[in-house]
């Protein structure tokens, strides 16, 4: 599952954005769009705006829940009380590894067949003549193989697969929750003002923090 | 390679990159999103320090204005920021059940009622009023019958149209804006409306007039906060009703 995360301040100006993958499931975190997905991203959560302004005054809650579809790019969505939004925009990997190139098969076959073992110590040599950075992904097979001998996740369930199911929307809130709490620390700063660009590390460092911790 | 796109992707790069973009730390390493959001009930400031500041920023926004209108305006201003901050931490504050976004006009002005005043003045505000003038019915008041703001602001002979809660009617203003209210808010101090100006000192309110003529001797610095939404406010409003 890929993510991209965007704060959008109340003029549909972008305020802060950041991409990322699971972790869950032995993912590492990185987010597998391609170059022309990314750009698409942008605009399909721009488009998902005017939903989430329809949507606004129905329902007083702040979590809107998903707003938007567009093929396989779902979109979730959190409102501020001064009306900030934060959407998310999540795509199950399915999609993304008939799209992208090399690296993705090898970590969604890690992922699904049960004979992990000896599948992960197969396909690193054959992707070394491509792909430079081997030890990152050595690094993630090795992690997905601990979780899943372990046997306490199936893929069925997982976050990742089900982009609609009670379980992504109970993460996403979670992951939307954090977010809130550390968007309101970052506007009590006396030198920030609506609609400035959120620039600190230390918020970029605590969004990943929550996306590794619930997506 | 695919690992390197997303951490190019954004502007800032991750927490191990703070030194590069020429962020400082505290020494003792806790930014602001280090301190916890909630306080506790007792966490209350000095009245006596908020006396001195305010009377400072009274002073401040006097500065090279040409009359009271402007000096309003500009304690207006430095309420509004506030308001919008307020808006969102009160919010966080509140336990998730009822951590509901404000709908419609009075569900907002409640919230303005009892938890911005709560938060900035230990109190409620005193009453909440609709205009009964049925040309204006985009006109609500919140009264206050003795802001804060004012304990110890003594307002010249000469200035009496001047009442200092213009900070905290930008503080409401600022609420209103953020939550998609957008209004105008101002604040009249009631004797004005039948009496004389000398109504407004700390010994005034001997100039009873017939209905107000008790509450304004009783409490002498009552002020209103007169709130104007704008007219797509209630159009919006109007449609809401309509579909539910």
């Amino acid at each position: 599952m890929s993510y991209y995360f965007a704060i959008i301040g109340t003029q549909d100006n972008p305020l802060f954005e950041y991409e990322f993958g699971t972790s869950k499931q032995g993912g590492d975190g990185m987010a597998r769009f391609t170059e022309q997905a990314r750009q698409l991203n942008q605009f399909i959560i721009h488009s998902s705006l005017d939903i989430v302004e329809e949507v606004q005054w129905t329902n007083g809650q702040m979590y809107l829940k998903l707003v938007d579809r567009f093929f396989t790019s779902y979109i979730s969505c959190f409102l501020t009380a001064s009306n900030i939004k934060f959407l998310l925009l999540h795509q199950p990997p399915s999609s993304s590894s008939s799209s992208s190139a090399l690296p993705h098969p090898s970590s969604s076959a890690s992922a699904s067949t049960p004979s992990l073992i000896s599948s992960s110590h197969h396909h690193p040599p054959s992707s070394t003549s491509v792909i430079p950075s081997l030890s990152t992904l050595t690094g993630g097979s090795n992690s997905s193989t601990s979780t899943l001998t372990g046997g306490t996740s199936r893929t069925s369930t997982s976050i990742a697969a089900n982009p609609t199911s009670p379980q992504t929307e109970e993460a996403i809130r979670n992951f939307f929750a954090e977010v809130y709490e550390n968007y309101v620390k970052a506007i009590m700063s006396p030198f920030y003002r609506t609609n400035m660009e959120i620039r600190s590390p230390v918020f970029r460092a605590r969004v990943a923090a929550a996306g590794r911790k619930y997506l | 390679m695919s690992n390197h796109l997303p951490a190019g992707a954004g502007n800032g790069g991750g927490g191990g990159r703070a030194g590069d973009s020429g962020l400082r730390y505290p020494s003792n390493g806790k930014t602001i999103y280090h301190r916890p959001l909630n306080r506790t009930k007792t966490a209350e400031l000095s009245k006596a320090a908020f006396a001195y500041l305010f009377a400072e920023m009274v002073s401040y926004a006097q500065r090279r204005v040409t009359g009271i209108q402007e000096l309003e305006k500009r304690l207006n201003l430095q309420g509004h920021p506030i308001g919008l901050k307020l808006l969102d931490l009160l919010l966080f504050r509140e336990p998730p059940r009822t951590q509901l976004r404000p709908l419609n006009i009075i569900a907002l002005l409640h919230f303005i009622k009892i938890n911005v005043w709560t938060h900035l003045f230990g109190r409620q505000a005193d009453r909440l009023e609709k205009s009964s003038n049925p040309d204006t019915p985009d006109e609500f008041m919140i009264i206050d019958n003795e802001p804060l703001v004012n304990a110890y602001i003594s307002v010249p002979k000469e200035m009496s149209q001047l009442n200092c809660a213009a900070f905290a009617a930008g503080i409401i203003e600022g609420v209103c804006d953020g939550a998609g209210f957008p209004a105008r808010v101002t604040a009249h101090t009631v004797g004005d409306t039948g009496g004389s100006g000398s109504n407004n000192g700390s010994g005034g309110g001997t100039g009873a007039d017939g209905g107000r003529g008790e509450g304004g001797e009783m409490w002498p610095g009552r002020t209103v906060f007169l709130v104007k939404f704008q007219p797509e406010v209630l159009e919006r409003e109007a449609l809401i009703g309509a579909k539910s």
